[in-house]
């Protein structure tokens, strides 16, 4: 499912990667705990996540993930777009809550990590 | 061989995963396999987290040879009192404000071993904690 086709699915915002929409997305992983993310053994897999801090990005920088929704309306601060910018991350924003956005997700295809 | 130092600052979670962010940008220049990358810095990573949360003063020393990274974390805090039970998944001494973070889940040390070939912890209560571990490329 392309970038494009979830941020029409969760009426979400793109905040960065503007210019990746056509990326396509297989696969995602829910979680508020980041040392729950960095455990993942897989890579390129969306995060969605409602903790929204410059530790949710540096995670996933680490964790090679370059996906990431913010659900609940949570905010992204301009310090967490420069890092998303410079690890050419996708970052989205949706008011749904985690539940309503894996459940979606879910309905559509996307796959879980395990 | 390559030798890198970094300073961490104690407390201050704007700035942690500095040192991480910048071992992964010069592992990656020197082309080494991307999932031996991600090893060496989601364990490099999670104890400079583990400095920002627990200690008051932490410096990473990193070595770079052709066939490995080695790394070592030297803290000035508070020091591990039982270093099997902080091995224990689940077990954390993590602040409130640690766990706001989306850290302080007990996973930290655990996961380290799970992703290096070495790791050595030595720790004095009241004095610190270092930690040393070597990635094999």
């Amino acid at each position: 499912m392309t970038i494009s086709e979830i941020q029409t699915l969760l009426n979400a915002e793109i905040i960065c990667g503007e210019d990746k929409i056509s990326q396509t997305v297989d696969r995602a992983f829910a979680s508020d705990l980041m040392s729950d993310v960095l455990t993942l053994k897989s890579n390129q897999i969306m995060l969605i996540t409602g903790l929204c801090n410059i530790q949710t990005i540096r995670t996933m920088e680490m964790a090679d993930l370059n996906t990431v929704i913010f659900v609940r309306g949570k905010k992204v601060t301009e310090d967490m777009i420069d890092i998303a910018r410079e690890n050419d991350m996708i970052v989205l924003q949706t008011e749904y809550s985690m539940f309503r956005t894996a459940g979606v997700l879910w309905e559509a295809g996307i796959k879980p990590v395990f | 061989m390559m030798t890198f130092e970094y300073q961490v600052q104690p407390g201050d979670f704007t700035n942690a995963g500095f040192a991480s962010s910048q071992v992964k940008k010069t592992l990656k220049q020197l082309n080494v396999d991307p999932a031996i990358i991600k090893r060496v810095v989601v364990a490099l990573y999670e104890a400079e987290v583990n400095i920002v949360a627990h200690a008051h003063k932490g410096m990473i020393y990193v070595t770079v040879d052709n066939d490995k990274i080695a790394i070592k974390l030297e803290d000035e805090g508070p020091g591990i009192p039982d270093i099997d039970l902080a091995m224990t998944v689940g077990y954390s001494t993590a602040s409130p404000h640690v766990r706001e973070m989306g850290f302080g889940a007990g996973m930290g040390l655990p996961n380290i071993k799970n992703n290096v070939d070495y790791l050595n912890v030595k720790s004095e209560v009241g004095v610190g904690t270092t930690v040393e571990l070597v990635v094999n490329f």
